[in-house]
């Protein structure tokens, strides 16, 4: 029953996703390794729409994931599932908030597991690159070092990061000229 | 039923017009929520934020529904929080339906492995960003390095890492207080 599944999937993505919508980046990445179905190129092009689109990221790739995965009760299934863990612990705190406020555990707990999120969310981007940047295939297949690495793809990552760190444009502006790129190029 | 309705109209703009949520969610909330409605003020929406961003879930979900239930309880909270995902839930489908028409034409084909190059550059942004913010001493140093060496060679699930990282916490926090 793969609605079920995909509900269970969700609503842990939502329950353990602490610290913003890329949060949800590792446990993506578990449910593309786990289940057939979507791919980790088909996932990041995934990332690539919810960043270009309106709404929080964290909702935007579950509709996209479970829609892909189930169509579109799947999508539907998917975006209540992940939102369904933020409605309840915030209407549950929202009695007590300024009890909460202050709390030392929250803040405690948050302290150490934000710099835990941040080393999973590096994974998710050491995944991303080699998606992107190097063929592991091709190489194990001719075994010779220049085939790992995509070339053009790697000197536009190291140009497309020394920008936006300079310019700090939106998202949106770095995808569009990378999709432009990639249609000229055709790498 | 007209407050629930009107708070569902107000997310789903609010939704509609976030790119990105987090803290670009902020200024249009603070015009809508604050400005034009009058729920709540710029103090409450903050003390939202920063709940939000470290109690579990989607920051821009448990941000619509702390305002939601103070405008009308836990329905409110319920109407504020479909009306953030709507938009996505519209948006996201029918565009994933186009994508997946499309996707095996060559043009589309070779616009995304352009695209992945971006992504990956986004992701890498917001890593370093995260560090900053989260690596602060030498026990969050401690905790990141330790996290990325497991992960880097054991295959653990994700969930392992959080309760992990929230039992090692509160121990810490314990032996600070």
């Amino acid at each position: 029953m793969i609605y079920l599944t995909l509900f269970y999937e969700f609503i842990k993505t939502g329950l353990f996703s602490i610290g913003g919508g890329l949060a949800t980046l590792p446990f993506l990445f578990q449910i593309a390794e786990r289940y057939p179905w979507f791919t980790v190129a088909e996932l990041v092009n995934m990332i690539a729409i919810s960043e270009s689109t309106p709404g929080p990221i964290g909702i935007n790739m579950a509709t996209y994931a479970g829609m892909v995965a189930g169509g579109v009760l799947g999508g539907i299934i998917a975006s209540f599932a992940m939102a369904i863990p933020s409605v309840v612990i915030s209407s549950f705190l929202a009695r007590g908030l300024q009890k909460y406020k202050d709390s030392k555990i929250l803040k405690s707990a948050f302290y150490g597991i934000r710099p835990a999120v941040c080393a999973l969310i590096a994974m998710a981007g050491i995944g991303i690159m080699k998606e992107a940047l190097f063929d592991l295939e091709l190489f194990k297949v001719t075994e010779n070092i220049g085939d790992l690495f995509k070339i053009m793809p790697i000197i536009i990552f190291v140009t497309l990061l020394f920008f936006s760190n300079k310019y700090k444009k939106h998202p949106i502006f770095y995808i569009a000229i990378a999709g432009v790129l990639g249609i000229i190029l055709k790498f | 039923m007209g407050k629930l309705w009107e708070l569902y109209i107000t997310f789903f703009k609010i939704g509609i017009s976030t790119f990105g949520g987090g803290y670009a969610m902020l200024p249009i909330l603070e015009r809508e929520a604050v400005e034009k409605k009058g729920w709540v003020s710029v103090t409450e929406v903050m003390d939202y934020y920063a709940i939000s961003q470290c109690t579990p879930g989607i920051i821009a979900i448990n941000t619509a529904t702390y305002i939601g239930h103070k405008v009308n309880d836990l329905l409110g909270g319920i109407a504020a929080a479909l009306g953030m995902i709507s938009p996505s839930i519209i948006i996201i489908m029918i565009l994933a339906g186009i994508i997946q028409r499309y996707s095996a034409l060559p043009i589309v084909e070779s616009a995304f492995s352009g695209i992945q190059i971006a992504v990956a550059v986004i992701i890498i942004n917001a890593v370093i960003k995260m560090y900053k913010n989260s690596v602060v001493d030498k026990i969050t140093l401690g905790i990141f390095v330790i996290t990325l060496a497991i992960l880097l060679f054991v295959d653990i699930p994700t969930i392992a890492v959080i309760i992990g990282a929230f039992i090692i916490s509160l121990l810490i926090g314990r032996g600070q207080s």
